[in-house]
């Protein structure tokens, strides 16, 4: 009888039908927390951390990959190659740096470079994940142009999407915005600073990223 | 850049028998290269979202720290085809789209209704 509980149903259910394996990307725009998450990530899951993390926008200017990072859920698991990508953006302007942050003239030119480089890798990256974490600040508009156009992007691709609704530490998230924006996607609250709601976060990846899915040649 | 007719800034409807004519690329590069003149462009018949982020890959080739800093792109996502629409086949359709360039063009305000944009003034054709 035992053999039928849940946790063990849906064990054999992903034994049967779901992937062991998948390649997920961390993906949104400059400064929402994609590296914060993806140190959570690992740090929970491995000890080990991804990268340096900063106020200052495109501190991750190169992609960053971490591989074979079990994630248990229960009595499933899936392996992820874990991809911190770069944030996304339709303009870099070096003066921002130099501005807002009191970087010196060049190394706000270097760092507005490598961070153009950067978004072009992010881009790259998308034909070869299976799935992805698109981080999303939920004290900030749901609607900016790289949300909308990296969820139509990814739609396209038929490739799974997972929201993280990050920084529900801070007193002014609305992680329900997030959530009636997005309704076609699962959102799930998270503070990847905090840890809280990591938890839930995993359960989900698991059951998300497993699912088999036919993926859409797109040029 | 062109020569400037005067002190205003171009905004320019674009129909969509015109992008319609042209490949994927050819759209892309004719955004561009107007944007980069310092025109507004506003499609009628928008992007598809992986033209969008082929634009946005573009962009930032032709990055150049004192003169382009980047495009503002503000639009919505594609029409979703009702139950009916999709037995008789009919696809997806991208939705009206603002690009301009970044130094002249800044996002206020953007809901599932409006897209409120201010034209930062004196730059520009």
């Amino acid at each position: 009888m035992g053999l039928f509980r849940r946790g063990n149903l849906s064990s054999i259910l992903q034994r049967i039908f779901g992937k062991k394996h998948a390649r997920i990307g961390v993906y949104g725009p400059p400064n929402v927390g994609k590296t914060t998450l993806a140190n959570r990530i690992l740090r929970d899951w491995t000890g080990d951390i991804m990268g340096s993390v900063s106020e200052i926008p495109h501190e991750t200017r190169r992609a960053k990959w971490k591989k074979d990072v079990k994630v248990e859920n229960g009595n499933s698991s899936l392996f992820m190659d874990i991809v911190d990508t770069p944030g996304i953006a339709t303009k870099v302007d070096f003066k921002d740096f130099m501005n807002t942050y009191g970087l010196s003239r060049d190394e706000a030119k270097r760092r507005a470079k490598e961070a153009t480089e950067g978004v072009i890798e992010s881009i790259r990256w998308l034909e070869d994940i299976d799935g992805v974490l698109l981080v999303m600040d939920s004290t900030q508009d749901p609607f900016t142009q790289v949300n909308v156009t990296i969820l139509g992007n990814l739609e396209a691709r038929n490739l799974p999407v997972l929201v993280a609704a990050n920084k529900i530490d801070m007193e002014n998230s609305s992680p329900a915005t997030l959530k009636s924006a997005f309704p076609q996607h699962p959102v799930v609250p998270i503070s990847a600073l905090t840890g809280y709601n990591a938890d839930n976060l995993y359960s989900i990846m698991v059951k998300h990223f497993s699912k088999k899915r036919r993926r859409k040649k797109r040029r | 850049m062109t020569k400037k007719e005067d002190n205003g800034i171009s905004v320019n409807l674009i129909s969509r028998q015109k992008l319609g004519q042209l490949s994927s690329d050819e759209k892309l590069k004719f955004i561009l290269n107007e944007v980069k003149k310092g025109k507004i462009l506003v499609l009628e018949y928008g992007l598809t979202p992986m033209e969008q982020t082929s634009l946005i890959e573009s962009t930032m080739r032709e990055i150049e720290h004192d003169t382009f800093i980047g495009v503002e792109m503000e639009g919505y996502g594609e029409d979703r085809p009702t139950f009916v629409q999709k037995i008789f086949g009919i696809i997806k359709k991208p939705r009206i789209t603002l690009i301009g360039p970044a130094n002249l063009l800044k996002t206020i305000r953007k809901d599932s209704n409006i897209i409120q944009t201010k034209i930062i003034p004196g730059k520009g054709s």
